[in-house]
């Protein structure tokens, strides 16, 4: 399915996003996820469920003031 | 200092992380500093993330994330949630901007989301103005800590309101509170603390300027005068002159 990650579009299999991430070499990295402007814990990646056209935000440590 | 969340910091000094020449120029100005708060944002993951995290653990400081940029509760919330599990600290410098220019707080959602914040187990940092009836609102929504700005974020004017500044430090003197944002020298750091402000949070301060680590050395002199300055009680000023050298005494001559 296609869905966009971090504001670029990507086809993904899923079904859950804790496949995506997977797929998109993130399993093991350290990131916070978004579906849909929603929070989704580490916890529940293996439960949530993606559907085509989800906006996915894939959020890592940064610089900051 | 007053305890923040039950905290107590060795230094009045936070700094923030970015901006640095390089990840080298970062470490040693945060070692001559001596600072006690680390700020970090997060970011879409582009391979970097790990590395730098890495840094941040080496500092051996507290960890306070933001949620810098955002513009509403709602995206503020969310980046919370975030950085919570990111960086495993309920602490949160809640950022709601509300004007691209000035990049002032919006007070209103700030008020939100501080409150929605709270409900969830979050220690919030709110970033905010002087404005008392907004500190004032943040306290009843659950903030035990304030951040008012000296001046707009990377401006380096200093204290901007210092009577706006000092009212709100004399309207609530149990609240915490952290001079956050347009500091550009260490006099302003120092008169934050002399001013009876906790803490003071800078970066671009230290690390635009030509040497870092010079000036981080430089603002961690300033906030510890500053702080000394404040426990030794400081004179009232005065408009008149008033003779230092006794007058009784003096020759006619």
């Amino acid at each position: 399915m296609k869905i966009e990650v971090n504001g670029e579009p990507r086809e993904v299999a899923g079904p859950m996003l804790a496949d995506a991430l997977a797929e998109l070499g993130w399993a093991d990295a350290r990131v916070a996820t978004a579906l849909n402007g929603t929070f989704v814990p580490k916890g529940a990646r293996g439960d949530t469920a993606l559907n085509a056209g989800d906006r996915l935000e894939v959020l890592a440590p940064m610089q900051g003031g | 200092m007053r305890d923040v969340y039950g905290v107590s910091l060795a230094s009045p000094l936070m700094l923030g992380t970015a901006q640095y020449p390089s990840p080298a120029v970062m470490e040693e100005a945060f070692r001559k500093s001596g600072a006690s708060v680390a700020t970090v944002s997060l970011r879409r993951e582009g391979g970097q993330g790990q590395a730098f995290w890495d840094i941040i653990k080496g500092l051996g400081v507290h960890v306070l994330p933001n949620t810098a940029g955002c513009h509403s509760a709602r995206e503020a919330i969310t980046t919370a949630q975030m950085a919570r599990e990111l960086f495993g600290t309920n602490w949160i410098k809640l950022e709601v901007i509300g004007d691209a220019d000035t990049l002032q707080p919006d007070p209103f959602g700030l008020l939100d989301a501080t409150e929605a914040l709270a409900a969830e187990g979050f220690e919030v940092f709110p970033y905010t103005t002087e404005d008392q009836v907004l500190a004032k609102r943040l306290l009843d929504a659950g903030a035990k800590v304030l951040m008012p700005w000296g001046a707009p974020i990377g401006s380096g004017l200093g204290l901007n309101n210092r009577y706006g500044l000092r009212t709100l430090r004399t309207a609530f003197p149990d609240v915490p509170m952290v001079i956050d944002a347009g500091l550009g020298l260490p006099s302003h750091a120092a008169d934050a603390l002399e001013m009876g402000f906790d803490a003071v949070l800078l970066n671009t301060a230290v690390a635009q300027a030509g040497d870092p680590a010079a000036m981080a050395r430089a603002f961690a002199l300033a906030v510890e005068a500053g702080a000394l300055a404040r426990q030794a009680d400081p004179m009232a000023p005065r408009d008149m002159a008033q003779p230092s050298t006794p007058v009784i005494g003096k020759a006619w001559l």
